[in-house]
Order: structure tokens, then sequence, then C-alpha cells
């Protein structure tokens, strides 16, 4: 199934080839959840600050069951604030 | 101490300049800055006041750790009567004119009356005097300020001035202190310039020593420092990316306010977004972020600096505009684009040089652009009132004209400078302002943000985000996260944020340190610095205190419980997308817990108890 998989600021750089600004649509198995595509990019966990699934927030301890459907957005953040 | 215990109190009607005692117990019950200034403000003017009259009054405020050591201490805050909203205005600026009166050796300057022609403020340590500033009247900020530089001939004096919009009486000008740096919201600068009062140019070489215990002070502000370095936040997030790494985020919760409001996502977010400052342009090969800056003696930087396409259309044959200076922060990059549907960088970063150098807040005019853009698209505004000026969402080139003409107060901009609600009201659709208390909201949609909602119906100076920044929690998970698309538990979190910030904001430091702090990493350096207790109970005594006290004002200068609203849109018409689509804010649940935890009536006012609990 295919999924788009966003990453901003300093994550950016874990994007692979291909990617079109923060972004890049991916082909994944069935039954994906975040933290599987955050191993896949190696991303650091302590970099994974905010985890957003279609918008919505996925808790540290959901990241490895929550599965993902076909078009979801995956959308990824270090810490950060402003305002 | 880390207070001077100076004030210089300058009458501007009879031209005097005096030095007073500050008053020491005021001091142990407001601290400093945003809290004792509102004290000396409440005490000495007429609630009911109109604020554009000599009766009201101007304060510039230090806390006590502006012009020390500690991390981000160059805070000073203006405070008067708001001619925007008619509340409490209270308005935080860095940059580091703060850090110069503090070691020019004053507190506060408070300004009453008013000048029968144009003067500025010429402060040299213990030497005050009130000069004639005719030549500097119809000037910008930048012209005051070279000008003013190339008068006293001293490259190190710092200038706090206005422009021609508050000149021209733009009810949201701004106080602009060291060229960008902004004391931005509410309308400062316009009392300050219905004073007559053109600028205040400070320098000051008697340091800033009067610490209670040195060593602890060292101690403690070198600790908050080693956290603040080692914070991911403010030790990488913020002097990298500014606060404009929030553009993308917001809009991906589904929160970002657009084009009025009506929408909740911005299909151009990402194209004004930090990651997008950073981007090398195809003109020359730069991106529109230069440098990261620092205010006086902070150690986060979060500051931009940059500078626009010189083969942009907005300064084509404008070379005055082709060098580096203040850039695009989130809220101004949010107003000047997604309120107006524009998401042209450059044009944003013109329009973002317009309100600095002719001191005018960002946030209200780029969310007065947007309802202007609403009301003509629906043909409530046609374009004999536009100066022929075809107002369309998205209009890179009608945004850029606006803002020159809302700097000088010409022509349609003079509508454009009394905001959005007089805008709307006049045009027959008051419902299509953004506004809270007659201030417009900044850039957090409370249909996403459950609590920002209540911060905006609950903040004493009119909607902003500075007054509570639950988004924090909501939203970035600091300090936890919480679900923004709850009402439950947003009471109390709006309550304590409201306390916490009036305790920072009263302190002289900047309440950007708050992403890594709490009153726990504060407490202990105004505690070395001052003289009585300071403990982390005391801090949120505080700061409750100054919260009870703004309200008190704005319920004497005529505001009730009916005040603590939302536009209709954000109660009535539901997000249309996103996470919160199908929402509207649940202000009705959360209000009445509110006013509860805060010791009100039913009504929103203080209860006898209240009061004498909080000393007022």
């Amino acid at each position: 199934m295919k999924i788009t998989l966003k990453l901003f600021a300093t994550l950016t750089t874990y994007l692979p080839a291909g990617a079109h600004k923060h972004e890049v649509e991916l082909d994944v198995p069935d039954g994906t959840t975040p933290a599987a595509v955050i191993t896949q990019f190696n991303l650091p966990r302590d970099l994974t600050h905010l985890v957003l699934v279609n918008g919505t927030y996925v808790a540290p301890g959901e990241r490895d069951k929550r599965q993902l459907r076909e078009h979801d957005d995956l959308a990824i953040f270090p810490p950060i604030a402003g305002g | 101490m880390g207070w001077t215990k100076k004030i210089l109190r300058v009458n501007l009607t009879d031209g005097s300049c005096k030095s007073e005692p500050l008053n020491m117990e005021w001091a142990a019950q407001y601290l400093g800055q945003r809290g004792l200034a509102t004290k000396y403000l409440v005490e000495e003017i007429d609630p009911k006041v109109d604020p554009l009259s000599p009766d009201n009054k101007l304060i510039m405020a230090t806390g006590p750790l502006t012009g020390t050591m500690a991390s981000t201490g160059g805070r000073y805050s203006v405070i008067t009567k708001g001619p925007l909203t008619g509340a409490v205005a209270c308005s935080n600026s860095g940059g580091f004119i703060g850090a110069e009166m503090k070691n020019a050796g004053w507190d506060m300057f408070i300004f009453e009356g008013k000048a029968a022609k144009p003067v500025y403020l010429h402060v040299e340590n213990d030497k005050a005097e009130l000069l004639p500033a005719d030549d500097l009247w119809g000037k910008s900020v930048w012209a005051t300020d070279e000008l003013l530089h190339q008068k006293h001939q001293d490259p190190q004096m710092r200038v706090s001035c206005v422009g021609r919009a508050a000149e021209a009486g733009c009810l949201y000008a701004a106080v602009i202190n060291d060229l960008h740096r902004a004391a931005g919201r509410s309308g400062v600068g316009t009392v300050m310039a219905a004073k007559n009062l053109k600028a205040v140019a400070v320098r000051g070489t008697l340091g800033v020593g009067n610490i209670k215990d040195p060593a602890a002070f060292m101690k403690a502000t070198a600790a908050g420092k080693k956290v603040l370095a080692e914070n991911a936040v403010t030790g990488q997030g913020l002097p990298t990316y500014g606060t404009q790494v929030l553009m993308n985020v917001i809009n991906e919760v589904g929160a970002l306010p657009s084009r009025n409001t009506r929408d909740v996502q911005f299909e151009g977010a990402s194209k004004i977004s930090a990651e997008a400052m950073a981007e090398p342009r195809k003109s020359d090969g730069k991106p529109n972020l230069t440098t990261n800056a620092a205010c006086f003696g902070c150690t986060i930087a979060c500051g931009r600096i940059s500078t626009i396409d010189k083969e942009h259309f907005t300064v084509e044959n404008k070379p005055e505009y082709w060098g580096a200076s203040g850039g695009l922060e989130y809220e101004a990059a949010w107003a000047l684009g997604a309120a107006t549907g524009v998401d042209d960088l450059d044009a944003l970063t013109y329009a973002n040089f317009i309100c600095n150098e002719d001191g005018f807040d960002p946030i209200s005019f780029g969310s007065t652009v947007g309802a202007a853009m609403e009301l003509y698209q629906i043909g409530a505004l046609t374009d004999k009132e536009t100066d022929g000026i075809a107002l369309n969402f998205g209009s890179a080139e009608a945004l850029s004209k606006v803002a020159e003409l809302t700097a000088r107060g010409e022509g349609f901009g003079k509508e454009l400078g009394l905001g959005s609600k007089r805008l709307c009201e006049k045009y027959g659709h008051p419902e299509l302002s953004m506004t809270v208390k007659g201030q417009e909201f900044p850039a957090y949609d409370p249909r996403g943000i459950q609590g920002m909602g209540l911060t905006y119906a609950t903040s004493n100076r009119g909607a902003c985000h500075l007054r509570s920044y639950t988004v924090a929690s909501e939203i970035l998970g600091i300090p936890e996260k919480t679900d923004p698309l709850v009402t439950d538990g947003k009471a109390g979190l709006v309550k304590a944020f409201q306390d916490a910030t009036a305790a920072v904001d009263s302190s002289g430091l900047c309440l950007f340190t708050t992403f890594a702090w709490t009153l726990d990493n504060i407490a202990p350096q105004v505690g070395a610095a001052c003289e009585g207790d300071w403990s982390v109970e005391k801090m949120a005594e505080v700061g409750e205190r100054v919260w009870n006290l703004e309200r008190d004002f704005n319920l004497a200068a005529g505001f009730t419980g009916k005040d603590d609203t939302l536009p209709q849109r954000l109660l009535k018409e539901a997000a249309k997308t996103g996470p919160a689509e199908g929402k509207v804010n649940g202000l009705e649940k959360m209000l009445p817990e509110y006013y509860e935890l805060r010791g009100w009536t039913s009504d929103g006012a203080l209860t006898a108890e209240t009061r004498q609990r909080l000393g007022l």
C-alpha cells in the first residue's frame, strides 16, 4: 500500500532520494506501523518527538501498534516550539 | 536587589523629567516589568480614560533580571491602556534597549501628559531631557533611528520609537526598538504618538551590579543556561529554524487559520515555512534566511535576519530593501500569509520589513487584510473603497500595496489601520472580524486547539497567544502532551499558563525560556538577584495577582464576562478538514470551570474572597 512520509526541520536530511520538499510517497507492506517506518529510515528516536498520522498525534507507546492504512500521511517532527 | 529602585517620571505637558524611588512594597507584590508597571498604571489612571488622551499614561518597564547575566535577560515591556481594545495593553520586547535602561540606572520610565510639539526623550545615565523632534516627525522608524544616532554620535545608544503608522493613527501601531524588535501588540505605539513622543534614546554605562547574592546568582544563571543549551528546542530547534518551524506542524494538525479563518489548513504553508526560508533561491543561490540573531544576553538566539530576492517585484529598483533585516517570525508569516492566502515568501518578508520600518503589528495587520479580502470577495468592499486595489485572497501584489498604504496612513491603508473589528463593522459584516475584545487573534485555530479558544476569550489584552500558550502542551508536548481536540482539563491548563506567563513577563526574562525552563529554574535566579522571598510558590502567586489586577482594570474600564467570547465563526462554523473536521470550539464548556478556578463569580468578576487572598 502507498503512504506519504513527511519529515520536517532537522529530520528532512533523513528523507530518501526522490523526496519532494518534505515528503515522499512510500510503498509499504500492509500492517506497517509508524515505528517500522522510523526504523526503516534510521530516524533517531530522540528526534521523533511528534508523530502524526493524518494530523493526529500517536503517543510513543502506540507507535509500534498503530497500523497504517492506504493513503495515510505519516508526519514526524523533532522537538520544536515557537510562538 | 535586582531593581535599580529608581523611576524616571517624564511629564510631557510641562517638559519635566524627575527621578523618584521605586515603590518597593509594590515590587515585593508585583516583581517588575509587566506586573509592577501595571500596578503603577492601575493606581495612576482612570480605567475609563480615553487611551489617546493626555490623561492616559505610558510606561516602559524593565524587570529585575533585565540587564543581568541571566540568559534572555534583556526584556522590557510597554504598558498603557490600549486604543485597539480599550483594555490594559502590555507589549513585551527584546533587543537591547531594556538592558540599556537598566545600565543607565532606571527600572522604569513613566510618561504622562502630552507634549505641545513632537519631542524625544534622551537619557544618558542620570541625565534625562526632552528634546525637540520636529525633524523626526514624519520619518520612519529606520530613518528616526539613523538620524538620532547621527545626531548624538553614539553607536551604542539604543532607540525605541514610533513610525509613520503610529503618527497616522493606526490603532495597532508598535513601539519598535533596535530597528526590528517590537513591543508589537494592542497599539502601544499609537498611544506614544498621541503624546507627541517620537522616540526614547538611551545610553547607560553604569552597569548592573545590584545583585543580592552574586555568587548564588552566577550559579543559578549558569545552571539555567546549561538547561537551555541541552534542551532540543532551545538549544537546537529555535536557533536553527526560529519560531517559523511551527508553520508545517500547525498546518498538519489542522489548526492554521487560513483566508480569514474560513479554513484550518493552508495549501501554501510549506512555501512560507522555516524550511522554505532555508532553501537556496534560483536567482542568486542564497536562502531567504541570512542568519539567526540574539537579543541582549540570550543564549537561544531564535531571531531571524532575512534578505529579499533583489529580482522580486516588491523590491525591484528599491535598493533600500536589499539588505538583511528582521525576517519572518511564525505569527507574522501566518498573518501576512495564511490569513491572506498569500504563499509568496518574499512578499511576506517585504510586508514584514514594512511593518518594522513604520512600526505596526503584523498580526493585527495581516488579519485585518484577511478580513478585508473576504469583504471584497462578497462584494461588501469594492475597488472604489480599496483605491482600485483588487483585494483578492492570495494576491501578493495587493498585500504589498496595502502594507505600504497602512505604513503611511494613506487611502485605504487608513481604514486598514483601524483594525478588523472597526473595518468589518463599517462595511456591515461584524461577524467577519476575527477578534476578541477588538484585537485580532494569532496563528492557532481554536477549533483544532481547544485550549486556545479559552486563551483568546480570556486574554486580558484582547486575543493573544502570549498570555497562555497552551499550544506548547496541546500540540508540542511541552511540558506534557494533552489532546488538542478535547475541552476537559483545559480550564486548569489555561489558568496555569496564564499565571506562570505573567510571572515570567514580570521578571525581565523571555517567555521562550519556558520551552525548557519551569518556574523551578526561574525562581532561583530571581531569588538570588532580588531581596525577599522568590520561591516557586511566590512566583506563581505573583503571576496570579498580576492576572487578577489586569482583569480588575478591564472590568473597571467597562468590560464584562460577555466580552470573554470568540468570533461566531469559531463557535458555529465547523472545521472543514484535518483532525478537527466537524468541530467548533467548546468555549461554553470551558469558561464556567475557568471562572470557578479563578475564584470569580459566574459573571466573571473577582469575588471579595479572591481580592482578599491576593491582596487586591
